[in-house]
């Protein structure tokens, strides 16, 4: 009567504080330049090391440039903290993919494609969007950088264990409706913080029948509902992704890792704090038209009357308004959310054929190297070049304005990333999250456009 | 920073929006320094609020309003939520604020405020508002906040509430401990965990 949550964080309780919190092993460690600097100073102070080098993983992803990866970056400050990663990586004795490594890319992104991230494994990073690597069947978690240390100093974090969450969605998805769709219109549905404290796992035939690559963007997507994380139970899908990645288990040892995997999932009778049953039939393709994630709508929908002044005023948009057709300047297809080799065949799909819109900038930023090297493979590359648009080089890119990608002040970008929030992708700039069809689609009519239309 | 929590009485500063999230109260563009001078993150605290676009302070944000000061922040629901930058407390400490109270916090951000020493204090949201109104009605107001009895006093009213927070933090947060001091007690536990789980 366990829930598949239950069963991966009990196996992880290495001691009970009895007063709150559990001491938790943790099986994956990521770090990242941005949020892991004070971490390893902290144990410098200490004068401690990594009690378990070998189950941790460092690249840079938030700075890097997204061209001319070759040659140094040019801001110094962000130079001086990639610099510093792999510097830190060099004195831990931590493994370390640097700019240029071709297995570098976005941390949330590389883990799973790397096969770093398999099910039942407890995964922390000092990063939000952390919660992706639950679409490989594990119990994944953004943490702070305290906890980082924790994590580096003991390969464990004290932690309170979070409630558990069903989200049940049943049926076929619509024509044009992604995974990013339903994230969004659960964000919608359940506000940004109609998920806190809790864990989420996502069940139904819909969640079922998405790829992995779109298990692992509605379970980025997670923590915008407010949840610690979110994951799914492992099955064939997972399994036929995994097999044959560089970190995986190989041979006799991929066969009893499968064996394995194949217990982990939630007991029949297993009973839930909270159950949420969603029709994937009512989800249309959604945009959002405020300041989080959560204030989106049908991309045929109109602003709804009770939406937020400040974030209206912000975006200089109006209540009862409709989006279509509302100029756009930036599109950018990438990030943690959308940087996967599906969502450039999605967004191929639309533009194939098709020319980019003449007021347009489109930023198109894989999401590793491994998926520039697929997208040249599927010959992808040479279908958008041929409708004016290049590829750029792995990053976190526009998603959070901390390179060279930044929206400026009062643009309006399609965006596939997560967040809205003002300022999020350059200051003052104004961002409407979509799936990466509906960011094709504004890309080739350079005005919001119901990707419906185009298919 | 370290530091050993037990009464704390000021006055407040009064932040009443929702879902005020880590990217207003830190812009990524200040996360790319290596330093863990909470100061420096401090003065950057609410920077896209707080300060024009050239630079000079924005006089309609609360922070730069004279009327209001002390080391409580009162803000809306949902305070703290997106990103799980860390920077965003350090920020919050290095302003000087100790105490945060608001009606709901995220989950990432209220766990990096309780390892800065800064304590998140959940309240309902009739006594955040009643609080809210004691602030704008008079800015002197004080509140008081007792961490060993887990309460919080608007002394304006004299109404008194009670806040949740797990045995172990308390300890942590009324002795001036982290939680790395506490791992590191334990590393016969981690040891015998692997060796169980190989």
């Amino acid at each position: 009567m366990n829930t598949l949550f239950d069963k991966i964080w009990d196996a992880h309780v290495v001691h009970d504080t009895g007063a709150g919190p559990v001491q938790l092993y943790i099986d994956r460690l990521y770090c990242h330049e941005v949020t892991s600097p004070q971490a390893f100073e902290g144990l410098r102070l200490r004068g401690i090391g990594c009690l378990r080098p070998d189950k941790i993983f460092c690249m840079p992803d938030h700075n890097t440039p997204t061209h001319d990866q070759d040659k140094p970056i040019e801001d110094p400050v962000s130079r001086k903290q990639v610099e510093t990663l792999a510097a830190n990586a060099r004195q831990f004795g931590l493994e370390h993919f640097g700019m240029m490594d071709p297995r570098n890319g976005v941390i949330h992104v590389v883990g799973p494609e790397q096969g770093l991230s398999l099910p039942g494994m407890t995964i922390v990073c000092g990063d939000s969007h952390t919660s992706t690597h639950g679409a490989v069947g594990a119990v994944s978690f953004g943490i702070g950088t305290s906890e980082v240390e924790m994590v580096l100093a003991s390969q464990c974090i004290l932690q309170q264990k979070p409630k558990s969450m069903r989200i049940r969605i049943e049926g076929k998805l619509g024509k044009g409706v992604t995974a990013k769709d339903i994230a969004l219109y659960l964000m919608q549905q359940l506000t940004t913080s109609g998920a806190t404290g809790y864990f989420v796992e996502y069940a139904g035939s819909t969640v079922r029948a998405l790829s992995m690559e779109g298990r692992l963007t509605l379970c980025n997507l997670s923590i915008e509902m407010g949840a610690r994380g979110g994951f799914i139970a492992p099955d064939e899908v997972t399994f036929a992704y995994l097999k044959g990645k560089p970190y995986a288990p190989k041979g006799e040892a991929w066969d009893q890792a499968v064996a394995q995997w194949k217990t982990l999932c939630s007991d029949e009778d297993a009973v839930f704090d909270r159950e949420e049953v969603y029709d994937a039939a009512a989800i249309p393709p959604m945009i959002t038209y405020g300041t989080n994630p959560g204030l989106g709508m049908a991309i045929d929908g109109t602003i709804p009357a009770d939406a937020p002044a400040k974030a209206l005023a912000y975006m200089d948009f109006r209540a009862g308004e409709s989006l279509l057709g509302k100029p756009v300047d930036y599109v950018f297809l990438g990030a943690c959310t959308n940087g996967r080799v599906e969502d450039f065949r999605a967004f191929a799909s639309v533009v194939k054929g098709r020319k980019k819109a003449a007021n347009i900038t489109a930023w198109l930023v894989p999401g590793s190297w491994t998926v520039y090297r697929q997208i040249q493979a599927e010959g992808l590359d040479r279908v958008l070049a041929d409708a004016g648009f290049e590829l750029r080089q792995p990053g976190c890119s526009a998603c959070l304005a901390m390179n060279d990608d930044k929206i400026p002040a009062g643009k309006y970008s399609v965006s596939t990333s997560n967040r809205n929030f003002e300022g999020r992708q350059g200051p003052g700039s104004r961002t409407l999250l979509a799936s990466p069809l509906t960011a094709a689609a504004a890309a080739v009519t350079g005005v919001v456009t119901d990707p419906r239309t185009l298919l | 920073m370290k530091q050993k929590f037990n009464i704390i009485e000021s006055t407040c500063v009064p932040l009443p929006l929702e879902n005020v999230d880590t990217d207003q109260i830190i812009p990524a563009r200040y996360l790319k320094e290596t330093t863990r001078e909470e100061k420096f993150f401090g003065a950057h605290l609410f920077q896209d609020w707080r300060f024009k676009a050239d630079g000079q302070p924005n006089p309609a944000f609360v922070l730069n309003d004279p009327r209001y000061s002390g080391c409580i922040l009162v803000a809306g629901r949902n305070f703290g939520n997106g990103s799980s930058r860390e920077h965003a407390a350090w920020a919050l400490a290095g302003y000087g604020f100790k105490v945060v109270i608001s009606s709901f916090f995220a989950d990432i951000h209220r766990q990096n405020e309780l390892n800065n020493f800064v304590l998140p204090v959940t309240v309902d949201p009739a006594f955040l508002q009643e609080l809210l109104d004691s602030i704008t009605a008079d800015p002197g107001t004080r509140v008081r906040v007792d961490v060993g009895n887990q309460t919080v006093t608007n002394l304006a009213t004299g109404r008194t509430a009670t806040f949740p927070l797990d045995a172990y933090k308390k300890y942590c947060l009324m002795n001036g401990l982290d939680d790395i001091d506490y791992l590191l007690a334990h590393k016969k536990e981690i040891e015998a965990y692997e060796i169980q789980h190989r």
